[in-house]
């Protein structure tokens, strides 16, 4: 009986080496592998391009600029999104506009991310009086409906780009206090953390180097998330006329005064609809492929 | 405190209290622990031997509390230090090594930073090189790559993780390593290795341990003193050779031992003890182990037995007298 098995022996043996399998690449790996999110991310690259350099594409004085007698003026190769009712480029406004929503939108979710994790984080790690009274103020916020509040500040305190952020982010915030407090609730009963401390790891130590990483990829996703529903919420305060003052171009705006030429000028409603949806989506899809990336249960 | 102890538990009681009920689940126990050798702490779930591990690291849950005793740990009373001076205690001079190795370590962070983290803790002044250096130091000590510092959880066994876990307890060199069942979620094979890893390095560093367990066969293997608890007292001490010969013991150590399978009696079914232990809320006047107890007498009901000293070994029965001689008239 010769069954003998030839196996093939490794040549001289390096040493094993290890690379460190850095956290960034191996989400960029997973995420590489949804096909609708990495078209979202294409498209949001696209469209935050064209707003970082829309000054060389298109100069912010043709949205400003009105030529009365060439109003509702359908696309053309000249404008290539058609003139809105006062005669002024659509397509600069659209861009122009699409720099406040944007800009608006993701530093108000920054914001609102950054002071509703500190405070849910305070609430979830001392708990006690603490919590209560956080989470009791927090109550007082919501029960206000978000949009009558932030009207209210905006009204109050005058429409600039800054008092937009700070009552966008009012709106905003409570989301992640509760997030983030319920992430810190059940991370401070995990045993690393238990560990940690037994290590000698203070309050701070703790919730900065353990529970903060951890509960990073829920935070992330939502704020994701969040960018697309404040774009949307950003556009109905322009719509209602709580924007930026005109004729300073917004999405929002561009759309409310769109309105009445809904029928004789489609095209004026068109395009900025076009790209809030786009964006909207885009910052979507990206979110959605961030949490499948992100969640360590889908590791593969 | 005698000066050949590092830690001397005196009188220490614990409970936990909520709004519904308080559970009794350390009672008055004492153990004394003496400098460099070993403690085991044996029992069965629930006998209150983690809530003595955490009360002498303080880090009992919130509705925990010490309601008496103290812990003196190398004439220091544990239980007086404010916070912050606690803090310096933990990880450094006494450390502890947790059960379960899969949710012992942070899954976002590389062993080698979580290792660092322990070192840079309690030595601000080390360098990043001199602190990088200890890091490798321990791992290769535990016996793992120092070039897998760089490794995320995940990417370890079960054996692995426990002795990352064990290297993060040893990298400050702690005066006192308290293990709470280390090797109980291993499998036997890795259990064995685990456990002559940690023997060999409490010899090497010279440090003394408390190690909690259910395994009388790791007591045997790796304790010098051995501690019976059961329902938050300690029943039984004394040194291994006490517990493990001899004639005398507590009818619950008799069970123990009755309950692990005998190699070489034939055909003979392990003894279990009957019953269950008493609920911690409302614990028996008299013997907490009477109600399981097959010599229970009248006496075990009314009254709780006094301790029996007969030399290094205690024991606390009705059927000892004091000098743990077995009282012949009211056997049966």
């Amino acid at each position: 009986m010769s069954n003998t098995v030839t196996t093939a022996v490794p040549a001289a043996q390096e040493p094993m080496k290890f690379k460190k399998p850095s956290q960034v690449k191996e989400i960029w790996r997973r995420f590489r592998k949804n096909k609708g999110s990495m078209v979202g991310l294409i498209l949001l690259a696209f469209i935050v391009l064209v707003l970082i350099f829309a000054d060389f594409i298109v100069p912010y004085e043709d949205g400003i600029v009105q030529n009365l007698a060439l109003k509702n003026q359908a696309p053309s190769a000249e404008h290539w999104f058609g003139l809105d009712s006062y005669g002024r480029d659509l397509f600069s406004r659209v861009i122009h506009g699409g720099r406040t929503s944007l800009g608006v939108a993701v530093l108000a979710t920054i914001s609102s991310c950054i002071v509703g994790s500190a405070l849910g984080a305070i609430a979830g790690y001392f708990g006690g009086k603490v919590d209560m009274i956080i989470m009791r103020g927090l109550d007082i916020f919501m029960s206000v409906p978000d949009i009558l509040f932030t009207m209210a500040v905006v009204v109050a305190m005058g429409t600039t780009f800054a008092n937009l952020i700070f009552a966008l982010t009012l709106a905003y915030f409570t989301n992640y206090v509760r997030l983030v407090r319920s992430q810190i609730l059940s991370l401070s009963e995990v045993e690393y953390v238990e560990a940690a401390r037994a290590g000698g790891s203070g309050s701070a130590r703790i919730i900065i180097s353990h529970i903060l990483p951890n509960a990073m990829g829920v935070i992330i996703i939502n704020t994701t998330l969040n960018v697309a529903k404040i774009i949307l919420y950003e556009s109905t305060l322009g719509f209602l006329g709580l924007g930026m003052p005109p004729p300073a171009p917004e999405w929002g705006l561009i759309i409310s005064e769109a309105r009445e030429f809904m029928r004789t000028a489609p095209h004026i409603l068109l395009f900025p609809a076009l790209a809030i949806v786009l964006t909207a989506c885009s910052v979507n899809l990206v979110g959605d492929g961030l949490r499948d990336a992100m969640d360590p249960h889908l590791k593969s | 405190m005698n000066e050949q102890n590092i830690l001397e538990i005196k009188d220490l009681s614990v409970i936990y209290k909520t709004d519904l009920e308080t559970v009794k689940a350390v009672n008055g126990i004492n153990i004394a622990i003496k400098k460099k050798s070993t403690f085991g702490l044996v029992g069965e779930t629930g006998a209150g031997k983690t809530t003595t591990a955490r009360s002498i690291i303080r880090l009992l849950p919130k509705v925990g509390h010490v309601t008496g005793g103290s812990i003196e740990f190398e004439g220091q009373n544990l239980l007086d230090l404010p916070e912050d001076e606690m803090r310096t205690y933990r990880g450094n001079k006494i450390a502890m090594v947790f059960q379960d190795p899969m949710t012992s370590l942070n899954p976002v962070m590389s062993v080698g930073d979580q290792i660092a983290e322990t070192i840079k803790i309690h030595n601000p002044h080390l360098s990043k090189e001199d602190v990088e250096k200890r890091v490798e130091d321990t791992l290769a000590m535990v016996g793992i790559l120092p070039s897998r510092k760089i490794d995320y959880p995940h990417q370890f066994s079960g054996g692995m993780k426990q002795r990352v876990i064990i290297a993060i307890a040893l990298a400050c060199e702690p005066d006192l390593l308290i293990a709470d069942e280390p090797t109980t979620a291993l499998d036997v094979t890795i259990q064995a290795q685990v456990l002559m890893m940690i023997k060999d390095l409490r010899d090497r560093l010279g440090t003394s341990m408390l190690m909690i367990t259910h395994d009388l066969g790791i007591v045997a293997k790796i304790c010098d003193d051995v501690g019976v608890m059961y329902a938050g007292e300690i029943v039984e001490s004394g040194t291994v050779q006490d517990i493990f010969e001899g004639k005398n013991h507590h009818p619950y150590t008799e069970g123990l031992f009755g309950s692990i399978p005998d190699l070489k009696a034939t055909a003979k079914r392990p003894q279990a003890i009957p019953g269950l232990m008493p609920d911690p809320t409302n614990l028996p006047e008299g013997c907490v182990f009477v109600e399981r107890c097959k010599y229970a007498m009248d006496i075990c009901r009314k009254e709780h037995p006094q301790l029996s000293v007969s030399g290094t070994h205690k024991l606390c029965c009705h059927l000892f007298d004091e000098n743990g001689n077995r009282k012949e008239a009211n056997h049966g």
